[in-house]
């Protein structure tokens, strides 16, 4: 355990700040460059696992357990919503046949 | 602290490897190495019950989700449709530029960072519960209700409708 907190103490938290928006960089590029409706879904997977890892970090330097719990009600919107997204893409594919992000522009009433 | 970067450095190259890899399974497998990275990075900010949160909920259930889904449609690299070299350039320029942005905002941002309280009780169960269940209450409880929500909007959407099939 001491080894630990001595491993976190040399870590800047100006690092952990940049570390998580390069990841959440990267899951708005993923979001931007590919079709797949569910390569999408998992680049948004991506950006809400930076924000909490940032939370974690937060907490972490300042001693306070609330960030903690913030990171719990992500996770468990991160699940609701991989559960209704992922429905939705498989009601899409069923009309469709297709997970394609531009068979969605035509949606029809 | 060279364990801290040498992780950052595996999640970036993991996550990269997740938005350019072609094949859709081989992205997905990519993502639970990434959140594998991440949860080593949770034992190392001293959040042990979030880290085995972290491992059961994320690599063990929403990435076998996304894995069931992916094979249940039969997708693979034949039907990976293809935008267009243009659209990806702008769209790595886009977030180049955001990064940047974000960076140049943070350089405002007068992070000591080397106060870090020595309490590494924080992320344990016990502490985590006596926060959850007296403060958080009420969002624990509306949370309940989003989950029960999503399972019945998920069931209601995938059902296959027999009138309209």
């Amino acid at each position: 355990m001491e080894t630990i907190v001595q491993e976190i103490q040399g870590v800047p938290l100006n690092h952990y700040i940049l570390f998580c928006s390069l990841i959440f960089t990267i899951g708005v590029i993923g979001v931007l460059i590919r079709r797949n409706v569910i390569i999408i879904m998992m680049s948004i997977e991506l950006m809400l696992n930076s924000v909490n890892l940032l939370l974690t970090a937060f907490s972490a330097h300042s001693g306070d357990p609330s960030g903690q719990v913030f990171v719990f009600f992500i996770m468990a919107l991160a699940a609701a919503e991989v559960a209704v997204g992922l429905a939705i893409i498989v009601m899409v594919y069923r009309n469709t046949r297709s997970v394609d992000i531009n068979a969605l522009n035509r949606l029809r009433g | 602290m060279s364990i801290f970067y040498f992780v950052a450095f595996l999640s970036i190259f993991f996550a990269l490897m997740t938005i350019f890899a072609k094949n859709p399974v081989h992205s997905v497998l990519y993502l639970v190495i990434t959140f594998f990275t991440f949860t080593i990075h949770y034992i190392l900010l001293n959040a042990q019950f979030l880290a085995i949160v972290n491992f059961i909920v994320y690599m063990g259930a929403i990435m076998v989700l996304f894995l069931f889904v992916l094979m249940l449609l039969n997708l693979n690299k034949d039907t990976e449709p293809l935008k267009s070299n243009l659209v990806k350039v702008m769209g790595v320029i886009a977030g180049m530029c955001l990064l940047v942005t974000l960076a140049g905002s943070f350089r405002v941002l007068q992070a000591t960072g080397v106060d870090i309280v020595e309490n590494t009780e924080i992320g344990l169960v016990g502490n985590l519960g006596k926060v959850l269940f007296s403060e958080f209450l009420l969002p624990f409880e509306i949370s309940s209700i989003l989950l029960l929500t999503a399972m019945v909007g998920a069931v209601l959407l995938a059902k296959n409708d027999p009138k309209n099939a």
